[in-house]
């Protein structure tokens, strides 16, 4: 109880716990991260067969269908966001520790995006390919996820935020959401597009990474004043 | 060391406290004071609030009237301090089912101030050796809550927020609460506890009734 000996371990300690613990957790549970990744793949293998399968159709129709079920499997992932930190009184505890709230909460959506948006990243190409999509667009579009996914993770982190006390939040999740999140998926879908017809491509880059680095900045301070507001 | 912890004191005071919560008012005008040293009790029935108050004295809820203070400021002024000085025994443990002993303790060691003690000597006091590799899903009620408890004895924290300390815990339990609290209180720290039963500790104790 000396003060000099007394010492609170550093952000970065905490940023790093937090992720850690997060990670752990997901590696335990495999099935919630495998959850979102097989709704995606679902979406993306299915799509074909309902509408037809003929080649351009396909490669018209491919950005847009991956970008789409992209942006719906991570909906589907960042509800349980919260909710077992909120049931087993683990947020509470998050709420009294010295640790500042928003670096607590960077650590737990850096883990979500790392256990949902990544893998999306990894596993789209593999779907590109049946749709018809050149390796060079392949790229792109796997820039595009991985920016455009960090932005959907720590955006929806608000919303998780929000609805964690909620019975049943999820569609009240996805509404809250949606307007935020809808330019991501315009701006990856037209980018990928873009770049199939050998067009300039990178604005489309540019604004995801600035949209991307907006909300990395500003949705933690967001999230954190959400959860203290829910947790009242 | 012991004579060392002695030399800083600390006060916890609230004043006026008024918290209401939809329609029911569930105190009005509480105060108190608490130093270095001593034991507050929070008695009263079921849902007259207990919990209530300490989640406001954590700063959790917003009080309508009063202020709690932590070494004569504001706590909503310094609440990374006072956060700092704090480890709080909820009524849910806070621990993850699906993580081992390890694990969670390992955890908490990042979010605040650890003690010099030796985790073994922890763990052996407790009686929670033997469980380490044990996923926390698999331990009965009273054995989370000894971890949970092992939370507190890691931290160097003077204050000690516990809520009914004693749900689920066998006699043996109990006595051994009552026994850490008693230590804690001896070497100038101070615990603030809501608790049903009668609890006999050996330390100046204020109680605070809530109607």
């Amino acid at each position: 109880m000396n003060d000099q000996q007394r010492e609170i371990p550093g952000i970065l300690t905490g940023l790093v716990a937090m992720t850690k613990r997060d990670l752990l957790l997901a590696w335990k549970r495999p099935g919630d991260v495998l959850n979102p990744l097989f709704f995606f793949a679902m979406v993306c293998t299915l799509f074909p067969l309902a509408v037809g399968p003929s080649a351009e159709q396909l490669e018209f129709s491919g950005p847009g269908v991956l970008w789409v079920a992209a942006l719906l499997a991570t909906l589907l992932s960042l509800n349980s966001l919260f909710i077992t930190d909120f049931e087993d009184g683990s947020l509470d505890q998050l709420l009294v520790s010295p640790q500042p709230l928003p670096v607590l909460v960077l650590g737990k959506t850096l883990a979500h995006w790392m256990t949902s948006g990544l893998p999306l990243v990894f596993v789209s190409p593999i779907l590109a390919i049946t749709y018809r999509m050149p390796l060079s667009v392949v790229g792109v579009m796997m820039l595009t996820l991985a920016l455009g996914t960090i932005s959907l993770s720590l955006l929806g982190s608000i919303g998780a935020a929000l609805t964690v006390g909620l019975h049943r939040g999820t569609a009240l999740l996805s509404l809250l959401i949606l307007p935020l999140a809808m330019p991501i998926m315009i701006l990856g879908a037209n980018a990928v597009s873009l770049a199939a017809h050998n067009d300039i491509y990178t604005t489309g880059i540019w604004a995801l990474g600035a949209y991307a680095i907006g909300s990395l900045s500003l949705a933690p301070y967001a999230t954190a004043a959400a959860l203290r507001i829910s947790n009242e | 060391m012991t004579t060392e912890r002695k030399t800083l004191t600390h006060k916890l005071s609230a004043d006026n406290l008024t918290l209401i919560r939809g329609e029911r008012c569930l105190f009005e005008g509480l105060s108190f004071a608490l130093e270095s040293g001593g034991l507050l009790i929070l008695e009263g029935r079921n849902g007259c609030g207990k919990t209530s108050l300490m989640r406001a004295i954590a700063g959790m809820l917003s009080l309508e009237t009063g202020e709690v203070h932590w070494d004569d400021v504001p706590v909503e002024k310094q609440r990374q301090t006072f956060h700092g000085s704090l480890v709080w025994l909820a009524h849910r443990t806070g621990l993850k089912g699906d993580l081992t002993l390890v694990e969670n303790l390992g955890f908490e060691r990042s979010l605040r101030a650890v003690s010099n003690r030796e985790p073994e000597e922890i763990y052996e006091r407790l009686g929670i050796s033997r469980l380490k590799k044990l996923i926390l899903r698999s331990l009965s009620a009273g054995q989370q809550r000894r971890v949970a408890l092992a939370r507190m004895l890691l931290a160097d924290v003077p204050l000690w927020m516990m809520d009914e300390p004693f749900t689920n815990l066998d006699r043996e339990g109990r006595a051994l609460v009552m026994e850490l609290v008693e230590e804690h209180l001896a070497v100038g720290g101070m615990c603030v506890m809501a608790a049903h039963q009668d609890v006999e500790i050996n330390a100046p104790t204020t109680r605070v009734t809530i109607k």
